[in-house]
């Protein structure tokens, strides 16, 4: 019996190194965050038929999903990504500095800083809007309950909180009013859960709160599963763009010998096609033609980038989420 | 000594006590020690204001108080019902006995994430449980009762199957006996029975605290996270994890490590003491 198996096994081997000598296969890992698991299925797929068309060899994509930072100390720690796609730039750039798998200067090497596809941050509130709310000033009334995760734990959450900072920034012109306004905003949260997925369960299964503070992709996700009948999607007057980067991990592919078509592969997602995906699964294109097609999906409003109103990631992590940043004084002096 | 060594020899079954004892020590090592030494040796890279600084922030403070608090309570809570449980399923044949007897070992098995989604969905004000309970303004989920909550249910197992095997030699004779003497079930229970559970009891106590000390999945799901009020110290070390502040993260995890160290030899050392006060 074993020793069927052994032969069995042999000779499986065998005919996988023959296939691998005469037309390659390859596979990549692709290591991203959470919510993009739907998107990167169809993506993969698409990719894989692309590849195939274009050199004959066959691509076998596997995705790994977690929260983003967790992924990045992964790669950090050892996981073999050929490329990161991820939730925010800061976990990248970690993966530079601490890692030193790739360039410091990876998120000039791809179009948009890097990110093909952006989303932006918008409220989910129950059918009907019972609390009327439409814009950040909304959330700040003491008698709302508002549903975000932990931004010390979560990289979407950080979005979220970068969001409701830029917006009191440019609305009341000072840094001391800004700061106010978002420890206002947190005084109204009752539950800080770690993740997204996570707040999205507390707000729809659980039924707390009157808004939830969520990605628009997210959002327009919930809504298609649960159905609108539930829950309607209110778009502040402003809110940020966030850019979720992608980048071949240098290391790694010089490694495998994976180079090419890891570079391919990201560059693919910036093509019609992918930037087609993108959109259907509620992310924002950033090809014009490609988003124009979806433009009733997406609605318009005044959108500033983390450069603009930040400085960039580093520099927003340092001030508000490190230890003794902003967001902590916002709890400890309670 | 040449005696002792024919002695341990010859009744030894396993091969040799020197080979045993060599592997014990290595197998010790690899799983337990090395994990645990890297955790000081990264934290020694720290200077010693910077160490104080990470594991003494208000925050911080506040979720000791929270996890050892809570376990403390938890662990309390498991010794006096795991008691009953094991009492009922030792003593008394009733239908469903060999289900309920499964039953305990639940809390053991299931991925404690999946407890703690359960717990919430149970316990937060529209749940099965928190419903009945939000008009008298008792909340449990989200609260530093829900943690309480959650780490008596992943606690119960360890004293109920603690105390299951020494209960079942437990002879009722030695009640009879009591009895025949004239004690009354008080004292019966007090003076005969409880001091045989004593050891078994501290045990499952022991085990039930440490374990609760170190869950995670369970509790941030009904904890709420709140900063300052319903944030478990675990929580915290994934929180520097997520700002890549691996040596912030270590430190507080040395410093769970020592107390619960120092807690568990207290416990048994007690354990020893309760043993050999019976004469055993």
């Amino acid at each position: 019996m074993i020793g069927r198996f052994l032969r069995l096994g042999l000779l499986t081997a065998l005919a996988v190194a023959g296939a691998a000598a005469s037309a390659r296969d390859i596979t990549l890992l692709n290591v991203s965050y959470d919510p993009t698991r739907e998107f990167y299925q169809a993506y993969n797929a698409a990719f894989a038929k692309y590849w195939k068309g274009k050199s004959g060899d066959t691509v076998v994509v596997r995705g790994s999903h977690g929260g983003s930072g967790k992924q990045a100390r992964s790669v950090i720690d050892g996981l073999e990504a050929d490329v990161v796609t991820l939730a925010l730039a800061y976990d990248i750039d970690e993966i530079a500095q601490r890692g030193k798998l790739l360039a410091p200067d990876w998120q000039k090497r791809l179009p948009h800083n890097s990110a093909p596809y952006t989303s932006t941050i918008v409220f989910l509130v129950r059918k009907g809007n019972p609390k009327g709310i439409k814009d950040w000033d909304d959330l700040v009334k003491p008698s709302v309950q508002v549903i975000t995760p932990n931004p010390k734990t979560s990289g979407g959450a950080r979005w979220n909180y970068l969001a409701a900072w830029g917006y009191a920034q440019k609305k009341y012109g000072s840094e001391q009013r800004a700061q106010e306004f978002v420890a206002r905003l947190f005084g109204n949260v009752p539950v800080l859960d770690s993740g997204a997925r996570g707040s999205t369960t507390t707000f729809v299964e659980r039924g707390i709160g009157d808004v939830l503070i969520a990605w628009e992709n997210e959002a327009l996700l919930a809504l298609k599963e649960l159905g609108p009948a539930k829950f309607d999607i209110v778009v502040p007057s402003i809110s940020i763009v966030a850019e979720p980067p992608v980048a071949v991990v240098d290391k790694v592919v010089d490694k495998r010998g994976t180079r090419q078509v890891a570079q391919a592969y990201l560059e693919y997602l910036y093509s019609p096609e992918g930037q087609d995906i993108a959109g259907r699964n509620y992310y924002r294109p950033t090809d014009p033609r490609v988003a124009a097609k979806y433009a009733g999906q997406f609605p318009k409003l005044e959108l500033f980038t983390i450069d603009q109103a930040f400085g960039g990631w580093t520099r927003a992590q340092k001030t508000h989420f490190a230890d003794g940043g902003v967001f902590d004084r916002i709890y400890t002096r309670r | 000594m040449i005696f002792t060594r024919t002695l341990l020899k010859r009744h030894s079954v396993l091969p040799g006590f020197d080979l045993a004892l060599g592997f014990a020590l290595l197998y010790l090592g690899l799983i337990v020690l090395i994990p645990l030494s890297a955790a000081f040796l990264k934290t020694a890279t720290m200077t010693w204001p910077a160490f104080w600084e990470a594991v003494t922030s208000p925050r911080v403070l506040a979720s000791y108080r929270l996890t050892f608090g809570a376990s403390l309570a938890a662990a309390m809570v498991n010794a006096v019902f795991g008691l009953v449980v094991a009492w009922v399923l030792v003593r008394y044949d009733f239908p469903g006995r060999r289900i309920v007897d499964a039953l305990v070992d639940l809390p053991f098995a299931l991925p404690t994430a999946v407890a703690g989604i359960a717990l919430t969905a149970i316990y937060s004000t529209h749940g099965v449980v928190g419903r009945w309970l939000a008009p008298w303004d008792i909340r449990v989920a989200f609260t530093p009762l829900g943690v309480f909550v959650a780490l008596t249910f992943i606690g119960l197992p360890f004293v109920v199957r603690t105390l299951q095997p020494v209960l079942e030699d437990l002879h009722t004779e030695l009640e009879e006996a009591a009895a025949t003497l004239g004690a009354s079930r008080w004292q019966t229970f007090t003076r005969v029975i409880f001091p045989l559970l004593t050891p078994a009891l501290l045990t499952g106590f022991a085990l039930a605290f440490a374990r609760a000390l170190g869950e995670y999945g369970s509790v941030i799901f009904i904890a709420g996270n709140m900063p300052m009020v319903s944030e478990i110290t675990p929580l915290l070390i994934i929180t520097k994890l997520e700002q890549y502040d691996y040596t912030g993260a270590t430190a507080i995890a040395v410093v769970m490590l020592v107390i619960s160290f120092s807690l568990l030899l207290l416990i048994n050392l007690l354990q020893t003491w309760a043993r050999q006060r019976q004469g055993g």
